[in-house]
C-alpha cells in the first residue's frame, strides 16, 4: 500500500510543479512583448508622462521575479489585481462568472458522460452493426462541426419555436430550476460536441480490451456476455474510461468559451474574450490561470484514479 | 424546411457523383492506385470529392464570384433573389461572393498554419527521438508544460500579447499546434528508432541525416499524413472559432467564421443565411475526417 | 482397449477473413478422440491447429467462421447446439489452456477468484468448496505454497507457475476434455519440463481426454497417445505416437526431423589468433551488472554457440562486441588489437569487420527499402561500389543466398516469406565482407524446414569465405547442428565453455547438465526416465 501512497503523493507533487511552471509561462508571456507593456497599451502617441504613470501603476518598475511573486501570491489568495480596462478588481469580475461557468460545464458533463459511455459501450459490443455505423458517422460529423454551428442550429430549431430561450439572462438570484431551463441550450450544445468525442474514445478503449486473451479465456469458460463485460472487461476498462472522461471534461473548459459568446452567457469565457479584444492582459492572465489550473487538476485526478484502479500498482510483487 | 431539403438533396447528389467517380476510377486505374481505390468506402470518395471542389473554388474564386469580395453592392440584409442569389450581408456585400472568397481566405490560412506547425513540430519531434538524452528531455518537458494549458486558452493569451493580426494569428496557432505535432512525431519516430533496422544502420556507421532521410522518414510518412489531416481540422476549427469570436481574421476580408458572427442576428429571425458559412466549415471538416478515417483504417488493416 | 468416442469431428471447414474476402484456413479435417485419450495436434504456424482446437469447443475466433463439417461432442452436435447449450459445456465439460497464461489471466482478479468462477457459474460446487478444491489442485500441480498462491494477482506469479495455475483452473470442473494450446511454448526449457510433467500427470490422474497443440514434436511425444500432423489446414498423417516417431510415412512429417539430422563435420581444435576475443568483460545497464567478467574467443572458420535462457546475458555480450554497449571493464580484441569500446570511436573499417543478423527479419529490414538498396548499401558504403559494379555485386549476393536476382532485386521485404527475409539479412551482412557475423537467434522465429535451409546456407557460406560466427541461441538442437565451440551462460556469467564434443559429453557443470537434460528428445519415455533419474539423484 505504501508504494501506492508514495506514487500518488509523487503525482500530486508533479501536478503542483506543473501548475507552477504553467503560471510562469502565463506570467512570462507578457515579457515576450516587443517593447514595453505600458507603451503597447497606450499606443505610440502616448506622452512619456502617461507611460511613466502607467508603468508605476502596473508596478512595471520592479524586476520581473518580484512582480511574478506578487502576482502568484496574490492569485493564491484570490487577489488577481485590477483590470487594465476599467480598473475594477479582477476578483470581483470573476466572482459570479466562475460559478456560472462551473455550473454550465457540470450541467453538460452530467448529460454527456452517461450518454457517451452508454453509446460507446453499446457500439463497441455491437461492432459493425448498423447501430455502430450510424453512431460512428454521427459522432464523426459532430466532431467536425464548429461549436457555433451546432449552437445556431439548435437556436434555429429549438429557440425559434419558443421552447427554450436563445439568450441566457441569469443573475445570482435566479433559482436552480430556472437556471437549468435557461441554460439548457448552451449545455446541450456542449453535450453534443463532447459526447461525440467521448463516445469514440470509449468505443476504441472497449474494443481494444475485448480483443485481449483474457476475454477470450472468459468466453471459453462458458460465461455469459453480461458477466464477461461486467466482471472481466469493466474492471480493466476503468483506467481508460477515467482518462476519457477527464480529457473531455478538460475539453469542456475550453469549449465553454465559444458557447458562452453565442448564448451571451455571463461566464468566464465571455469575460476572457472581451478582455482579449480590449488587450486587458491582467484579466486574460487571471482567467487563463484558472482554466489551466482546472485543466491540470482534472488530469491529475484522472491520473490518481487510474493508479488506484490498477491492480498491478495496488498489489506489488 | 425548404433549405433542409435542399441541403439533403445536395449532399445526396455529392454522394452520387462520388460513387460514380469511384466507379470510373476503379475501371480505369491500374496497380497500387487501383488497390487503394478498391477498398475505398463511399464516405472517403465523398470526402475526396468535397476537398477537390473546395480546392477548385479557392483557386478560381475571382472567376466564380459574381461580385467583388469587399465592395458594397446592395442594401443591407437583402433577401435571396435573382441578382444576389444568397442575399447581402449586414452592410450590403454579396453573400455568395464572400462565401466563395472565404474558401480562399479561411482554408488558405488554415492550410498555411498547419503546414508551418507540421514542419516545425515534426522535424523537432524526429530529431528529439533520434538523439535522445538531454535534448529530448528538455524539448519534451517544455512541450509538456505548454500542453498543460488548454490550446484555445493559450492561443487567446498569446493573441492578447501579439495583437490580433492575421500574421500573429498564423504564428500563434502554428506554435500552439506544433506542440501537438511534436508529440506525435516523436512518438512515431520512437517506435521506428527501436527497430532492429535502425540499430543495423547505426552499426553500419550511418550518420544522423541518412538515418532520418532513408530509414525513419519513409516509415513515418503514413501516420504523419493522416495526422496532417487531423491537425488541419483542428487548426481550421480553431481559426474559425477565433474569427467567430472576433479575434481572428477580420472584415472586410471574407472569412467564414467572422461572417457567421457579423450576420448572426438574422438567425433569431429564422433566416438560415448566416449558417451557410458555418456549414461550409463543417462540410470541409467532415470531408477531411472521412478521408483520414479511411487512411487510418488502411494503415491499421495493412499491418496484419 | 478401445474406449467410447468422446469427440468426433468430420469434414471440418473453417474460413478466415482478410479484408473483405474469406479464405479457407481449415480444409476438411477429421478427428476422433476417445475418453481419457491424449491427441497431439502438431504443425507449423498457419497449419490451423489452434483453429481446430477451438472448433472442438464449438468456438470460432472473431474473423473466423465454421463453414462445414460436424462437431459431435459426446452425442451433442456443437454446430447445431444453441449458444446457451455451448456455453453450458465450455469450462464445465470442455476446458481450455492458452499459450500465454500471463495474458490469459484477467489482471484485475486474484487467481483463486478466477479459479472459482467456472465451478460456481456452472453450478458444479459452491464457492467455498471450489476454493478448497483449488488448494488441492494447486498442490497436485506442484505449485509452491498452494494454500496462499491463490490469493495473488496474476502479475505477482511467474510464467511457469501461471501456466500450471491455468491448468488447475481448467481442471476445476473436472472436464471430460481439455484443449492445451501451446502451453509450454513461451517458457524456458528448464521451466518447460516442469510444466509438461505436471500437465501430463494431472491429465492421467483424472483420466481426462486432451488435445495437445504444439509445433514441437519432441514435446508432444511425451504426453500424447496419438499424434496428428497438420499442414496448411489439411491432415498429413495420423498415427500412434511410437509408430509416428519410429516410422513417419509422409515426406512432410520426415522433414520435421530434418534439422536435428543436419550436422556439421567435427573440426580440429582452434589455433592461432582469434578473430574476436572477449577479455574479462563486465557490462551494466545503469547500475545493474548484466555481464560479469566474461571471456571467450571466436576463431576464423568456426562457429561459437552462446547458449543460455532468457536473461542470461547472451545478447548483451553481442551488444558489447558490436560497441552498442561499452563495457565497464575488460576489452574486446579484434585480431589481437583492442577495439574502441564505443561504436562512435570505431573506424569504418573496424565496423565493417563485424556484422550482425537479427532474430526478427521483419524488424531488421526497413520495410520501405527495396532489396537493391538494402543489400547494396553496405557494399556502397564500405567498398565504394557504384553504378554497374554495385548492381553486379547485389546480384552476386542474391545468387549466394539462392534467390533469383531477376525476380527479387526490386522487391520490398513485405513481398518475401519469413525464410527469404532472413536470407536477405544474411546477404546484407555478407555485403560488408566481414570477418565475424553475429547471429542473434536467427532461426528461432522460423518453421523447422526453413530453419534447416538457413543453417545449411550459413554453413556453406562459412566454408566458402572462412567466416567466424557467433551464434546466439537458446535451442540446444541448433547448437548440436551447427556449433564448433560452445559457451554456456547463466545470469551474466560464463558457466562452462569448450569444443562441442567436450561439451556434449559428461561430466558437465551442474547448470549445463540441467540445460542439456531439459531438451525434449524424440522418445515418448524421455520425460519419465528423466524425472526418475532426477528423483534418484535427489
Amino acid at each position: 500500500m505504501s508504494t501506492v501512497i508514495r506514487m500518488i503523493v509523487t503525482r500530486i507533487a508533479l501536478g503542483v510543479g506543473l501548475l507552477f511552471i504553467v503560471s510562469l509561462v502565463i506570467f512570462w508571456a507578457t515579457e515576450l512583448l516587443p517593447g514595453d507593456l505600458a507603451t503597447q497599451l497606450l499606443g505610440q502617441a502616448a506622452t512619456p508622462e502617461t507611460v511613466a504613470a502607467l508603468r508605476a501603476q502596473l508596478g512595471l518598475n520592479d524586476p520581473a521575479p518580484v512582480r511574478y511573486w506578487a502576482w502568484l501570491t496574490g492569485a493564491l489568495t484570490g487577489d488577481f489585481g485590477v483590470s487594465l480596462a476599467n480598473n475594477r478588481p479582477i476578483a470581483e469580475l470573476i466572482g459570479a462568472r466562475l460559478g456560472n461557468t462551473v455550473f454550465l460545464a457540470l450541467y453538460a458533463a452530467a448529460m454527456s458522460v452517461p450518454i457517451a459511455l452508454t453509446l460507446g459501450i453499446l457500439s463497441a459490443l455491437w461492432r459493425n452493426s448498423p447501430f455502430d455505423r450510424v453512431a460512428n458517422a454521427g459522432a464523426l460529423s459532430a466532431i467536425s462541426f464548429p461549436e457555433f454551428f451546432v449552437a445556431y442550429i439548435l437556436v434555429l430549431w429549438l429557440a425559434q419555436t419558443g421552447i427554450f430561450p436563445s439568450m441566457v439572462r441569469i443573475t445570482p438570484s435566479t433559482d436552480f430550476g430556472d437556471r437549468v431551463y435557461m441554460t439548457f441550450l448552451p449545455a446541450l450544445t456542449l453535450t453534443l460536441v463532447v459526447t461525440a468525442h467521448m463516445m469514440r474514445m470509449t468505443r476504441a478503449a472497449i474494443i481494444n480490451l475485448m480483443a485481449s486473451p483474457y476475454i477470450e479465456m472468459a468466453r471459453l469458460k462458458g460465461l455469459s456476455p453480461l458477466r464477461i463485460v461486467l466482471r472481466h472487461a469493466l474492471p480493466n476498462a476503468l483506467a481508460p474510461i477515467i482518462n476519457v472522461i477527464a480529457l473531455n471534461l478538460a475539453y469542456l473548459i475550453t469549449g465553454v468559451v465559444v458557447v458562452e459568446v453565442v448564448f451571451v452567457y455571463p461566464g468566464l469565457g465571455q469575460l476572457m474574450v472581451d478582455a482579449v479584444s480590449n488587450r486587458d492582459i491582467a484579466v486574460v492572465q487571471a482567467v487563463a490561470l484558472i482554466f489551466a489550473a482546472a485543466y491540470v487538476g482534472l488530469n491529475l485526478i484522472a491520473d490518481v484514479l487510474s493508479t488506484i484502479t490498477n491492480p498491478r500498482l495496488m498489489h506489488r510483487r | 424546411m425548404g433549405v433542409a431539403i435542399t441541403v439533403i438533396l445536395g449532399l445526396a447528389g455529392l454522394f452520387a457523383i462520388a460513387a460514380a467517380g469511384r466507379f470510373a476510377a476503379r475501371s480505369t486505374l491500374r496497380g497500387a492506385a487501383r488497390r487503394a481505390v478498391n477498398d475505398m468506402p463511399l464516405t472517403a470518395a465523398f470526402g475526396i470529392l468535397v476537398i477537390v471542389i473546395y480546392a477548385v473554388v479557392a483557386l478560381t474564386a475571382p472567376v466564380l464570384a459574381p461580385f467583388p469580395e469587399r465592395e458594397i453592392v446592395g442594401t443591407q440584409f437583402e433577401a435571396w433573389g435573382a441578382e444576389h442569389w444568397l442575399g447581402t450581408d449586414r452592410i450590403g456585400r454579396d453573400m455568395l461572393s464572400r462565401l466563395i472568397y472565404g474558401a480562399r481566405n479561411t482554408v488558405g490560412i488554415a492550410f498555411a498554419t498547419t503546414a508551418l506547425a507540421f514542419v516545425v513540430g515534426s522535424i523537432l519531434g524526429i530529431w528529439a527521438a533520434l538523439t535522445g538524452g538531454w535534448l529530448d528531455q528538455i524539448l519534451s518537458r517544455f512541450v509538456d508544460a505548454l500542453m498543460a494549458i488548454p490550446a484555445l486558452i493559450f492561443s487567446l493569451l498569446l493573441l492578447t500579447i501579439f495583437g490580433t493580426s492575421v500574421l500573429s494569428l498564423i504564428l500563434v496557432i502554428a506554435a500552439v499546434d506544433a506542440t501537438r505535432v511534436f508529440r506525435l512525431a516523436r512518438a512515431v519516430a520512437q517506435g521506428i528508432v527501436v527497430m532492429d533496422y535502425i540499430e543495423a544502420a547505426k552499426l553500419r556507421g550511418e550518420r544522423s541525416w541518412f538515418l532520418i532521410r532513408r530509414e525513419i522518414l519513409p516509415n513515418a510518412v503514413a501516420p504523419l499524413v493522416a495526422e496532417f489531416g487531423l491537425r488541419f481540422c483542428f487548426v481550421f476549427l480553431a481559426i474559425s472559432s477565433l474569427s467567430f469570436l472576433g479575434l481572428g481574421i477580420k472584415p472586410p476580408t471574407a472569412d467564414w467564421g467572422s461572417m457567421v458572427r457579423e450576420n448572426a442576428t438574422l438567425i433569431t429571425f429564422g433566416d438560415v443565411t448566416p449558417l451557410l458559412p458555418a456549414g461550409c466549415i463543417a462540410l470541409l471538416t467532415v470531408a477531411v475526417n472521412f478521408v483520414v478515417d479511411w487512411q487510418l483504417y488502411r494503415a491499421s488493416g495493412l499491418k496484419e | 482397449m478401445t474406449r467410447d468416442v468422446l469427440l468426433k469431428i468430420e469434414g471440418l471447414r473453417i474460413e478466415g477473413r482478410s479484408g473483405d474476402t474469406w479464405t479457407e484456413i481449415v480444409k476438411g479435417v477429421d478427428l476422433t478422440l476417445h475418453k481419457g485419450e491424449v491427441l497431439g495436434l502438431i504443425g507449423e504456424s498457419g497449419a490451423g491447429k489452434s483453429t481446430v482446437g477451438l472448433a472442438a469447443m464449438g468456438f470460432a475466433r472473431d474473423g473466423c467462421r465454421i463453414t462445414g463439417g460436424t462437431i459431435d461432442f459426446d452425442g451433442i452436435d456443437l454446430r447445431r447446439a444453441t449458444e446457451t447449450q455451448r456455453r453450458g459445456l465450455r469450462g464445465k465439460r470442455i476446458a481450455y489452456v492458452a499459450q500465454s497464461a500471463a495474458a490469459s489471466f484477467n489482471p484485475a482478479h486474484r487467481l483463486i477468484d478466477q479459479y472459482c468462477e467456472a465451478p460456481v457459474v456452472h453450478g458444479v460446487m459452491s464457492r467455498d468448496a471450489a476454493a478448497k478444491d483449488a488448494v488441492d489442485l494447486y498442490r497436485r500441480m506442484q505449485l509452491p505454497a498452494p494454500e496462499s498462491i491463490g490469493f495473488r494477482y496474476p502479475h505477482q506469479v511467474s510464467g511457469g507457475q501461471l501456466q500450471r495455475a491455468m491448468t488447475a483452473m481448467a481442471m476445476s470442473c473436472r472436464p471430460d476434455l481439455i484443449i492445451f494450446d501451446e502451453p509450454t511454448t513461451a517458457l524456458d526449457v528448464t521451466t518447460q519440463i516442469e510444466v509438461l510433467a505436471a500437465i501430463r500427470d494431472i491429465v492421467r490422474q483424472f483420466d481426462t481426454a486432451a488435445i495437445y497443440i504444439t509445433h514441437d514434436l519432441a514435446v508432444v511425444a511425451q504426453a500424447a497417445d496419438r499424434i496428428k500432423v497438420l499442414l496448411r489446414g489439411e491432415e498429413v498423417e495420423e498415427a500412434e505416437t511410437r509408430a509416428m516417431l519410429d516410422a513417419p510415412k509422409e515426406e512432410y512429417t520426415k522433414s520435421l526431423w530434418a534439422v536435428r539430422e543436419f550436422q556439421r563435420p567435427e573440426l580440429a581444435p582452434a589455433a592461432g589468433t582469434p578473430v574476436v576475443s572477449v577479455r574479462g568483460v563486465t557490462a551494466a545497464y545503469g547500475t545493474v551488472n548484466v555481464l560479469e567478467d566474461i571471456s571467450f574467443d571466436i576463431h576464423a572458420g568456426r562457429t561459437v554457440a552462446v547458449v543460455g535462457e532468457s536473461g542470461s546475458g547472451k545478447s548483451t555480450a553481442a551488444r558489447v562486441i558490436t560497441g552498442l554497449l561499452p563495457p565497464s571493464s575488460g576489452a574486446v580484441l579484434f585480431e589481437g588489437t583492442p577495439l574502441p569500446p564505443s561504436l562512435r570511436g570505431r573506424s569504418r573499417e573496424q565496423l565493417r569487420q563485424v556484422q550482425m543478423i537479427y532474430q526478427m527479419a521483419d524488424t531488421a529490414l526497413n520495410p520501405k527499402l527495396r532489396l537493391r538498396e538494402l543489400i547494396g548499401r553496405p557494399a556502397q558504403m564500405y567498398l565504394g561500389l557504384k553504378g554497374r559494379a554495385l548492381e553486379t555485386r547485389v546480384k552476386d549476393l542474391l545468387h549466394l543466398i539462392e534467390l533469383d536476382p531477376a525476380v527479387y532485386i526490386d522487391r520490398l521485404p513485405g513481398e518475401l516469406s519469413g525464410g527469404q527475409k532472413q536470407r536477405i539479412g544474411i546477404a546484407r551482412a555478407l555485403a560488408a565482407e566481414p570477418r565475424l557475423i553475429i547471429c542473434d537467434e536467427v532461426t528461432s522465429a522460423l518453421d523447422q524446414i526453413v530453419q534447416e535451409g538457413i543453417l545449411k546456407l550459413l554453413s556453406r557460406l562459412q566454408e566458402e569465405f572462412g567466416l567466424a560466427y557467433m551464434f546466439i541461441t537458446h535451442d540446444l538442437a541448433t547448437v548440436r547442428a551447427i556449433a564448433d565451440d560452445v559457451v554456456v551462460m547463466q545470469r551474466g556469467c560464463v558457466v562452462e565453455q569448450g569444443p562441442k564434443a567436450e561439451m556434449f559429453t559428461p561430466p558437465h557443470a551442474p547448470y549445463t547438465e540441467l540445460l542439456l537434460s531439459s531438451v525434449p528428445e524424440m522418445d515418448p519415455d524421455w520425460l519419465t526416465h528423466l524425472l526418475d533419474h532426477r528423483a534418484a539423484a535427489g
